[in-house]
């Protein structure tokens, strides 16, 4: 097995407790003093998170936007300079390759931003794409630093150590010239907890200094460093997908209830598929399931029918920190997908009754 | 980290204190800290048999299921049913918040097991 990387946080993880796992290749903290008390932080004040293990690509070049609009789901060519778009990369079969971010300074200049686990697999799927686009990709993950400040206390945290007025970068919008703590950094108002909050990318050189500035400047506000255990329990509690869980090479968006982020009136491989599987209507759809009885349903273990039969699998679940129920994400037979539907859950030897519910299971409290 | 004297440990990291024929059993406060905040335990059931080194129960964290292997061989005489509405008790003190209790099969299998001063040398290691 490879070596795992760190990042240049590492130390500083060390220095704050960080109790480090091994992550798609990266040994970074699963939590410092505890999952349940970072997932509150996030929350109800604000959380800090080193997600440096994120993988950039850039792209560049006179064919950018048709290149990009080709390669992904979305319809990037609404985007406005300085607008962020999540999207996905499909293969032909409509499969995911990955989920990402679209940063867009202009029609020749973008940067992406993709999961940790499939920057290889990503930049390799992105440069066999290139065909005859008059393009030059770069895969710059190595290079950039960042931590995501997420909560309701975020902007006043972060509005301590910049002159930009935040207020300006408006949600799923950026600034590439923001000084925090005179340290030049890209800002955006994104993340992946369901609250308001900012992704900061800067050069390796600074992000420890970065880091620590806002620690400071959140101490008084109840910011509390934040790793990768509540990081999912955040998604998850708004049903963020995970790649790997809700989405992968075997499930297509539209199975994930990702159809908002496929235009199909857009040209990008994979679009003959999903066109067919609108038409042809689904066999299997992402949902809800809350548990009746007790017990954790956790990724993997089977969904069956009220018959005993196999109808689905679950692909993350928890007991919810914030809204106090077991719940879970499943893929599951179509015919069984309608709210209210009972199901079980075989955890190890038992079935546990269960229902099919919305899978928000948390209110997003987006600043927008 | 608390180590109670007088109580055996396994490598897996469960205790088990004997009274006579019955043995009662829990995890340690090394694996209630290694696993961190506890939120469902699945209790064998009274009656239930099982042998040395079998799994018979399991402790989620957030995180994670992990199973929880028997230090002795016989059959489950009571359950600690305060686990089921509050799992969290084995952070709160996981010695007096037991698992369950077993009826001995063989005392032999106390044997092989570790006392307070082997187990603490082991977690060290």
């Amino acid at each position: 097995m490879e070596q795992s990387k760190r990042t240049a946080l590492y130390d500083t993880h060390k220095k704050y407790n960080g109790n480090i796992v091994d992550f798609a290749g990266f040994e970074l903290p699963l939590y410092y003093e505890s999952i349940l008390e970072e997932h509150n932080a996030v929350r109800n004040n604000a959380g800090m998170f080193d997600v440096s293990h994120m993988g950039e690509v850039t792209v560049k070049g006179e064919e950018a936007e048709n290149y990009i609009q080709n390669l992904v789901t979305n319809d990037i060519s609404v985007i406005t300079d300085n607008g962020v778009m999540y999207t996905l990369m499909c293969y032909e079969d409509g499969g995911v390759v990955d989920d990402l971010l679209v940063y867009k300074y202009n029609t020749t200049d973008y940067l992406l931003v993709i999961n940790a686990s499939n920057i290889e697999k990503d930049y390799n799927w992105m440069v066999e794409q290139k065909g005859s686009f008059d393009v030059d990709l770069e895969n710059i993950s190595d290079d950039v630093a960042e931590v995501a400040l997420q909560g309701p206390k975020a902007q006043e945290i972060l509005q301590k150590l910049t002159d930009t007025d935040l207020q300006t970068i408006t949600f799923f919008r950026f600034n590439e010239n923001v000084l925090v703590n005179n340290n030049k950094c890209i800002v955006s108002r994104t993340g992946y907890t369901g609250e308001d909050g900012f992704e900061i990318y800067t050069s390796l050189d600074n992000i420890v200094n970065i880091w620590e500035a806002i620690m400071e400047a959140g101490k008084d506000e109840g910011l509390k460093p934040a790793g990768l255990g509540c990081r999912d329990t955040l998604r998850f509690e708004v049903a963020l997908p995970l790649y790997g869980n809700e989405i992968d090479k075997d499930i297509t968006p539209l199975e994930a209830s990702l159809g908002y982020f496929i235009k199909l009136d857009t040209d990008f491989i994979g679009k003959d598929v999903l066109v067919k599987q609108k038409e042809q209507g689904l066999s299997r759809k992402l949902v809800g399931i809350e548990l009746l009885g007790k017990g954790i349903a956790r990724h993997g273990y089977d969904i069956l029918s009220p018959d005993g039969d196999k109808i689905g699998v679950i692909t993350t679940g928890y007991q919810s920190p914030s809204v106090g129920k077991t719940v879970a994400l499943g893929l599951i037979d179509i015919d069984y997908t309608k709210m209210g539907t009972d199901v079980s859950v075989k955890i190890r030897k038992k079935q546990v009754p269960a229902k099919v519910v919305s899978k928000k299971f948390y209110k997003k409290n987006y600043s927008k | 980290m608390k180590i109670m004297e007088g109580y055996y440990y396994t490598k897996n990291h469960e205790w088990v204190k004997v009274d006579g024929n019955t043995a009662i059993v829990g995890v340690s406060d090394y694996a209630q800290h290694a696993m961190g905040q506890i939120v469902y335990v699945e209790l064998p059931e009274i009656d239930d048999e099982f042998s040395k080194e079998d799994a018979f129960s399991v402790v989620e964290s957030v995180k994670a299921a992990s199973d929880i292997y028997m230090p002795v061989g016989g059959t489950i005489v009571e359950v600690n049913e305060d686990l089921d509405d509050e799992p969290e008790l084995i952070n709160t003190d996981p010695y007096t918040n037991y698992i369950c209790k077993i009826e001995l099969t063989d005392e032999n299998d106390i044997e092989g097991l570790m006392n307070a001063k082997e187990y603490e040398e082991f977690c060290d290691k």
